[in-house]
């Protein structure tokens, strides 16, 4: 499943990223992982093989089999139509189709490209080089606690997601916090609870009350009892709910309050299936409280999370994980080529 | 900053809509427009033909698509509307973009309508009510919500269960949520199979004389073979009346897979729509209900109880093509004012009695009981919406409630005689509200604005603006807008 990596290996662009990674311990973690994982995993789909044999549904949806796309004589009208829906039913938008069919039509010309094969090969080149933007691994500072807050709207996956990473972090040796700062919804905080108890790790929980309170209470406990990562998780809310939107932007000025550095880290967590308004959320949110970072969360479905390719045209934001299960390790580095190869990789 | 505290901004906003409706060079991103446009390119054809309506076709596939209707549904879809619109109905018009969206829109309508819906609960009792989705969909809090209209509705004893022994403290979600929503909880725990809390709940729902048993489950993914095998055992076993498919109305093209499958596994009865109070246009609705032929029956909007609606084709339809849900709106409107005390004030308007302090709160609290200006916003087409908000600068209802405070630490005297309030008094007010004496400034101004504007209002009030509001979907139905569309 790794195979790319040594092929890509040679290439300048991964080069740069391990120089990069290995200035900073943390990020070296991330890209190593992967390198390390055959191992341990082999036995396990990747994710990648579970976006592949999602993919294979949406064959059967579609009748018409990818590979036998792209195993056609000619390039023809039919093939260009056939590469759009691949496209718009990966959720790309019609934007962001358009736009890598256009560069495709024009490549075409340009490059001369007669075979389907080396067409293909064209459109998830272009599709990479349009999302590699958007990879890049999350690095943790020097600074001390390291807060991180955590937003989305409901249902996206926020509550896991932080089980999920501070697990992540915590196998990086790190000492992690949370905070429970979803004091809206139901069991919210026991939900949170629970997963602290599973990692071991402390909650900082109020009975209700006021987010912003519990946060910047979690943060002053965690620099009395020197914790590393302060995960700060808020309830979940849509766009439109301006009062919560205000809300939500008086929790990060608080965190201002408490460490006048952070919050160095604010991901927005997106629901894969979510269609062409994740592109609007990220725009919300932005806007509330300076969105550095997305986690996407249920690849592990059969919804290819293409609006990343919107995401890039529109609003990029760096994809700093995916979650691709829901088992407690299933969270992992965002990485263009993989992703690109799992939504045109024909599964043999 | 400004304008933040500018409680008129609703007013504002209302009027700007006025003046929006009648100008329909701002309706841009409309499809309406867009077809128009297609059309302008057809200039000396006289009639629409096979050949040249594929144009206008590809702008409506656009249209859908942008929505999130999945692409096998649109490419249906897009067929039928071609076989109709090649009909009587579009050639022979003199407006065919007008009428072509026409068809679409009542197409649409179509499809996700004509079926009684609402929940079917005839059934020897208990009535069981099985809740699947994904991960995420909204099924614990649809489960709250429809338990509460069941029980105040229709008067059911009603009584349910997490078969969620997965997340962690799902039990726990479901627990207090059936609190509030005042419905019986039956509890059980994440070391339980599924199948034996099921029986567990359906023996007590039987021995207590329950009505209704709602069973909640996990989310979990339709490639999920194993959760996919426990709930098909799940409905095996209880039979169930009512298997509703719970779906985040956000939802992009994978949305047909997931129906697909889950309708393969289980046999669905109904789809419930959650978080359309977002800005997602729902074309996720469409997909769904073309690829399991099942019926839409409710659609959850906020995250409170009460925000529970029947599903209204129409509205939906408007919401997918852009054109915004300006019956909610109106409805909203109803809802929120009290229509007694709408009319005393129009009476004590008239009377020649000013428009005072209690008068101004009263009107913030009317548009506070509508859900917030945040709430009202949303409900406008995209463009009303965006336009709307721009004439409010950030409109917040914060805002509102700061308002609400500086009225409050007012004396009843101060607040029918606004006059009275001089610098002394204004220190007072704003140390009891807690602001700085500007805001009390501001405060005071806004109110003798609004006191101006009261005036050329001969009936004054929320009524008429709520006529002023229906007046608009006139206007637009007439004025170039969209004519033909069913309301």
């Amino acid at each position: 499943m790794f195979g790319f990596l040594k092929k890509k290996d040679e290439t300048e662009k991964v080069d740069a990223v391990s120089e990069n990674a290995d200035a900073f311990p943390l990020a070296s973690g991330f890209v190593s992982a992967p390198a390390d994982a055959p191992s341990g995993e082999s036995n396990k789909p990747s994710w990648r093989d579970r976006l592949k044999a999602g993919l294979a549904k949406t064959r059967t949806t579609l009748n018409t089999p990818v590979s036998e796309l792209f195993t056609r004589a000619k390039i023809d009208d039919e093939l260009l139509e056939d590469l759009e829906s691949i496209l718009l039913m990966a959720d790309c938008g019609v934007d962001a189709t358009q736009w890598l069919l256009a560069e495709l039509k024009a490549r075409v010309k340009r490059d001369r490209i007669e075979s389907p094969t080396a067409l293909r090969a064209t459109l998830a080149e272009l599709l990479t080089t349009m999302l590699q933007p958007l990879e890049e691994p999350l690095l943790i500072t020097e600074h001390k606690p390291f807060i991180i807050m955590i937003a989305g709207v409901n249902g996206a996956g926020k509550t896991t997601s932080i089980g999920k990473l501070a697990k992540y972090f915590q196998s990086q040796g790190k000492s992690v916090l949370l905070a429970a700062g979803d004091t809206f919804r139901a069991a919210a905080r026991e939900q949170l609870t629970a997963w602290g108890e599973r990692n071991n790790v402390t909650v900082i929980a109020q009975e209700s009350g006021d987010p912003a309170a519990v946060v910047f209470d979690a943060i002053s406990a965690a620099r009395a009892r020197n914790i590393d990562i302060v995960l700060a998780d808020t309830a979940g809310r849509l766009p439109t709910q301006l009062n919560l939107m205000e809300e939500i932007a008086k929790v990060r000025r608080v965190i201002q309050k408490a460490d006048p550095s952070g919050p160095h880290e604010v991901l927005l967590v997106l629901d894969a299936n979510i269609g062409q308004n994740a592109i609007q959320q990220v725009k919300a949110f932005d806007k509330s409280i300076n969105v550095t970072g997305l986690v996407v969360t249920k690849l592990d479905g059969t919804a290819k999370g293409g609006v990343l390719a919107a995401i890039a045209r529109q609003c990029p934001k760096p994809v700093r994980f995916i979650g691709v299960g829901e088992g407690i390790d299933d969270l992992q580095p965002f990485r263009a080529v993989e992703y690109v190869d799992a939504i045109f990789e024909t599964g043999q | 900053m400004e304008f933040t505290l500018r409680s008129d901004a609703f007013f504002v906003a209302i009027r700007r809509i006025h003046s929006f409706a009648n100008d329909p060079t701002t309706m841009l991103d409309n499809l309406t427009q867009r077809l128009a446009s297609v059309v302008k390119n057809l200039r000396g054809q006289a009639r629409l033909t096979e050949d040249n309506i594929s144009d206008m076709l590809r702008e409506v596939r656009m249209a859908l698509l942008e929505a999130d209707v999945a692409l096998p549904v649109v490419k249906d879809f897009i067929a039928k509307v071609k076989e109709r619109a090649l009909g009587q109905e579009v050639i022979g018009s003199l407006t065919p973009g007008q009428a072509l969206v026409g068809v679409v829109h009542r197409e649409l309508a179509d499809l996700m309508g004509g079926q009684i819906n609402g929940l079917n609960l005839a059934t020897q009792p208990p009535a069981i009510i099985l809740m699947a989705g994904l991960q995420g969909a909204g099924k614990t809090t649809t489960t709250g919500k429809l338990g509460k209209w069941l029980k105040e509705r229709q008067k059911k004893k009603i009584l349910a269960v997490s078969c969620d022994v997965y997340r962690p403290a799902a039990i726990e979600q479901l627990k207090a949520v059936s609190a509030q929503a005042g419905i019986d909880f039956f509890p059980s725990t994440s070391d339980q199979k599924p199948a034996d809390i099921a029986a567990a709940a359906l023996l007590h729902a039987k021995n207590h004389y329950y009505d209704v048993l709602f069973v909640d489950t996990a989310g979990r993914l339709a490639i999920d073979d194993v959760l996919m095998a426990e709930i098909r055992q799940l409905h095996a076993q209880l039979q169930p009346i009512e298997t509703l498919f719970v779906v985040d109305a956000m939802l992009g093209q994978d949305a047909v897979n997931t129906a697909k499958a889950f309708n393969d596994a289980l046999p669905l009865t109904g789809i419930i729509l959650t978080k359309l109070d977002g800005d997602s246009r729902g074309g996720a609705a469409l997909s769904v209900r073309h690829v399991t032929g099942k019926p839409l029956k409710f659609a959850g909007v906020g995250e409170k109880l009460t925000g529970l609606e029947e599903f209204h084709p129409e509205r939906m339809a408007s919401r997918i093509l852009g054109m915004g849900d300006i019956l909610g709106l109106v409805e909203d409107a109803q809802r929120g004012v009290d229509q007694d005390k709408a009319q005393a004030f129009a009476k004590k308007l008239k009377s020649g009695k000013g428009f005072d302090l209690n008068d101004f709160k009263e009107q913030i609290g009317q548009v506070r009981n509508m859900g917030g200006l945040g709430s009202l916003l949303d409900k406008l087409p995209a463009q009303f919406g965006a336009l709307a908000q721009q004439a409010g600068g950030q409109v917040e209802d914060k805002a509102i409630r700061r308002i609400e405070g500086i009225i409050n630490s007012m004396t009843p005297t101060e607040r029918t005689k606004p006059e009275l309030i001089k610098a002394s008094r204004k220190r007072r007010i704003a140390t009891g509200a807690g602001v700085p004496v500007q805001e009390v400034n501001r405060l005071l101004n806004q109110f003798e604005q609004t006191q101006k504007m009261m005036k050329q209002f001969t009936k004054g009030g929320m009524s008429k603006m709520m006529r002023g509001m229906k007046g608009l979907m006139g206007g637009m139905g007439g004025g170039g807008g969209f004519p033909g569309l069913p309301r």
